[in-house]
């Protein structure tokens, strides 16, 4: 069956917001999807607290709206719930990257299959204008007034760092592109990670400095580590460099839920292996 | 009344734990019921341990003074517990390290004879205990060959030599029962919770709760569940919630401590109506506390735990035998209806062996999940007049399942209406009334002591045990809900007529049923609390009430 991909939700996101751009690349690659046949009732959309979040009330698919920085955990519990499930997690830059950072680190630790799509837009946009760890050295925000005294966290470095099989980056002014990097981490079998850098309408417009700064990457992802963490530092989150697209890094090797996975065990043998424990104790 | 109390103390890392599991086998074969009180201090060698094994003709939890035997590994073991000593107390010893012992054994000439390992030792104080207490070689023999099958034909060789050595000045006399299974409460937790259908069990290590995740994880391929130790006490319960979504039954444990970081997660399951059950097990806090010892000073934090207003359950299990049944029990009623259920443990119950009956009855199943029927399209709240909405899993044709930690629709949808805001929340709220009734199926509240009594003991959780003994010894009743949220207040009143005089009984300092109790309208006279991290004992609980006045 096919079904309308937007739900009747009023969006409220404001005019240009780069979430309108993800949005309109997820719905594409669920239309893709059902066109090749696949079903939309194995995808499950997990997002954490943010305006990225409302995604889950506009894609009329299953969805897990979660709490702030707490997405991953709940997409980690649900695909080793259901490995048959497509699990997608869209999360922010303050929901990945502070409240729930060591979710996102052990995610790729752990090579859970979920993919994780980070819209960055540098920026707390829901309460209103506060600095997140990827907002660049002196940003002028609502609690750091006097511009921020830290140097953002790059979050690709970062990953790498953690061992994540599958790092990308995109921009949501590269759609084409966007769509493409999203396929893959959805079809790559372990963790996914795509940092997406979107402008915040109201309190990060960096169109015209993105525009100017990104550059694509050939087309196939490396599995050189050396040579992706050179390419990461490239761009630091912070000072002014050309900004690489595309896939810094892959590698595939097996995922948490296939080590994990339960052989099952019918009601009734269960009870029989109860009765036998309990009897070794008389 | 066959009554005996053997105490084994050494440091930490000597085999006391597994010498008293053995100790207490050989009680239960003679045919008493069992109880375990193991004291240990938080670091993993040295200092020192102790357990009490008792046994009795009739279901006990709690240890009594004096002890009648004392197996003493080190010289410390017999000065630090005196005042459990009575003149008639019998002392058993590793000769090489104790002075002056009645029963003074020779461990290291015992061992280089079998040529037998350190770790043997323990066997030669076993092997010693049981003549001394007249325990025939047979049960012995029965006993290791059973219980410590590997290497039982030298242990049982080390043990036979401590035997021989003295005479059955104090016999043991034999009791009525057959052995029955000896389990800790946080293995009966376990079992009941895979009982109730388990599929995951979600965990982050904290004392007294980590013997669930240990048990489980060691037998998760013969059961055929997922035991997973994540990052932190956050993603344990995201976890949790993450596996009921997509259908599967999970539960998560955790101390006082770890629940701090749960709330969250806890306050989403009753926003999101999100089936789970939580174990926590309290030690004495506030904060870190003293880890490894016990407490009940967390019922006021889980009965309020979570932002905002949401039904839950809580269950406060009193032995092993009830956490094997409430943990089955807690499972059907967190999926009939979708809410938190908690089973309040604490170190008394969850590290204590307690002997239990396996052919015990098992709560009766309900009606079980109410499941979606396939009609389009599929709302995750839909209204209902009970307050619970058909259940459907991501996966299943044509159901968009959407959960939500903001107020929704009835399709799962972010909402700021007013209407609706009133709609869903007393939607919510009406789950309380069937909780209500499905707490009254078995018994929440239960009767012990002597019945007709004026005077009444109020008390929950592991203290049954105590409670009951000293109860029996006053003539005096006891009254103690299983439940404790919804408060069972019309079967509590129930269990209380003709009661003039009551007197509350908590393992913590501010007497919080005492508190729940009174706003409900049932007021106490006395309270006696005691919070030193150490469970009461029957004969100090029996001073205190008779200090207080019956």
């Amino acid at each position: 069956m096919t079904r309308p991909l937007i739900t009747s939700a009023q969006n409220t996101w404001c005019p240009g917001c780069g979430n309108f751009a993800l949005q309109h690349t997820l719905k594409n690659l669920l239309s893709d999807r059902e066109k090749e046949g696949k079903s939309l009732d194995d995808v499950v959309l997990v997002s954490g607290i943010g305006c990225h979040a409302k995604i889950a009330d506009y894609l009329n698919i299953n969805s897990f709206y979660s709490l702030h920085g707490r997405a991953i955990p709940a997409a980690t519990g649900i695909k080793l719930a259901n490995p048959a499930l497509t699990v997608i997690c869209c999360v922010g830059d303050g929901d990945a990257y502070a409240e729930g950072l060591d979710h996102l680190i052990f995610a790729a630790k752990r090579n859970i299959d979920i993919t994780v799509i980070v819209h960055n837009n540098r920026v707390y946009g829901l309460t209103t204008g506060q600095y997140t760890p990827t907002s660049p050295l002196g940003f002028k925000g609502k609690s750091t007034p006097s511009g921020t005294a830290e140097y953002p966290l790059n979050p690709v470095e970062l990953m790498l760092a953690s061992g994540a099989g599958f790092i990308a980056r995109g921009y949501t002014r590269k759609m084409d592109l966007l769509k493409g990097l999203i396929r893959e981490g959805i079809a790559h079998r372990g963790f996914a990670f795509i940092d997406v850098l979107q402008i915040c309408a109201t309190f990060f417009p960096a169109t015209d400095y993105y525009d100017s700064h990104v550059y694509e990457l050939p087309a196939t992802g490396s599995g050189n580590f050396e040579a992706a963490c050179a390419l990461a530092r490239e761009w630091d989150y912070n000072s002014d460099a050309r900004i690489a697209l595309g896939t810094f890094f892959t590698r595939v090797s097996p995922s948490f839920e296939e080590r994990m996975i339960p052989v099952p065990v019918r009601k009734e043998e269960r009870e029989r292996a109860i009765q036998v424990l309990l009897e070794a104790r008389t | 009344m066959n009554d005996v109390s053997v105490l084994i103390g050494g440091k930490a890392g000597e085999g006391i734990n597994s010498a008293g599991a053995i100790v207490a086998q050989l009680l239960n074969h003679l045919g008493y019921r069992i109880y375990i009180y193991f004291d240990y201090p938080s670091l993993i060698r040295g200092g020192h341990n102790f357990a009490i094994i008792r046994g009795s003709e009739r279901d006990i939890g709690t240890c009594r003074n004096p002890v009648d035997f004392v197996l003493a590994l080190n010289e410390e073991t017999i000065e630090r517990h005196k005042e459990k000593h009575s003149q008639n107390t019998v002392i058993i010893a590793n000769k090489d390290l104790v002075k002056n012992a009645a029963y003074g054994i020779p461990v290291k000439a015992i061992l280089a004879e079998e040529k037998a390992p350190v770790i043997m030792g323990n066997s030669a104080l076993i092997g010693g205990f049981a003549r001394v207490a007249g325990i025939e070689w047979e049960v012995v023999d029965a006993v290791f060959r059973r219980h410590l099958p590997k290497g039982a034909d030298q242990n049982l060789a080390v043990a036979k030599r401590a035997f021989d050595l003295f005479d059955p000045v104090r016999p043991i006399k034999k009791g009525g029962n057959l052995p029955q299974s000896l389990v800790s409460g946080n293995e009966a937790i376990g079992l009941g919770l895979i009982r109730g259908g388990l599929d995951a069990y979600i965990s982050y290590p904290m004392t007294p709760s980590s013997g669930i995740l240990h048990f489980l994880a060691e037998l998760k391929e013969r059961f055929g569940i997922s035991v997973v130790h994540p990052e932190n006490e956050i993603a344990v319960i995201l976890m949790a919630l993450g596996f009921a979504y997509a259908g599967k039954k999970s539960a998560v444990g955790t101390s006082g401590g770890g629940f701090c970081l749960m709330t969250e997660g806890l306050s989403f399951a009753g926003m999101a109506e999100i089936p789970l059950v939580l174990v926590v097990s309290q030690r004495t806090g506030p904060s870190t506390g003293l880890p490894t010892f016990t407490g009940q000073a967390d019922l006021q934090f889980v009965l309020h735990a979570g932002q905002g207003e949401f039904p839950r359950m809580i269950v406060a299990p009193g032995d092993a035998q009830e956490a094997l049944f409430w943990s089955e029990r807690a499972m059907d009623i967190a999926w009939e209806c979708q809410c938190p259920v908690f089973i309040l443990a604490d170190k008394t119950l969850s590290e204590g062996t307690y002997s239990i009956d396996p052919a015990a009855a098992r709560p009766l199943s309900g009606p079980g999940a109410f499941l979606w029927n396939g009609s389009v399209p599929y709302r995750r709240y839909e209204k209902a007049e009970s307050g619970i909405s058909p259940l459907a899993f991501p996966g299943t044709t044509d159901a968009v399942v959407k959960v939500n930690s903001y107020m929704h629709d009835e399709a799962g949808i972010t909402t700021e209406d007013a209407e609706s805001s009133n709609q869903m929340t007393e939607k919510r709220l009406k789950k309380w009334e069937t909780l209500i009734e499905m707490a009254q199926h078995p018994p929440c509240v239960t009767q012990s002591g002597i019945p007709g009594a004026s005077t009444a003991l109020l008390c929950w959780g592991s203290v049954k045990g105590v409670c009951d003994e000293a109860a029996a010894e006053l003539g005096i009743r006891v009254v103690r809900p299983i439940v404790l949220a919804p408060f069972p207040v019309d079967p509590i009143k129930q269990a209380l007529r003709g009661v003039t005089r009551l007197i509350v009984v908590e393992e913590n300092a501010t007497a919080q049923l005492a508190a729940l109790a009174e706003r409900h309208g049932i007021i106490a006279h006395e309270k006696i609390l005691r919070y030193d991290g150490r469970p009461f004992t029957v004969d100090d609980l029996v001073a205190r009430v008779k200090e207080a006045g019956i």
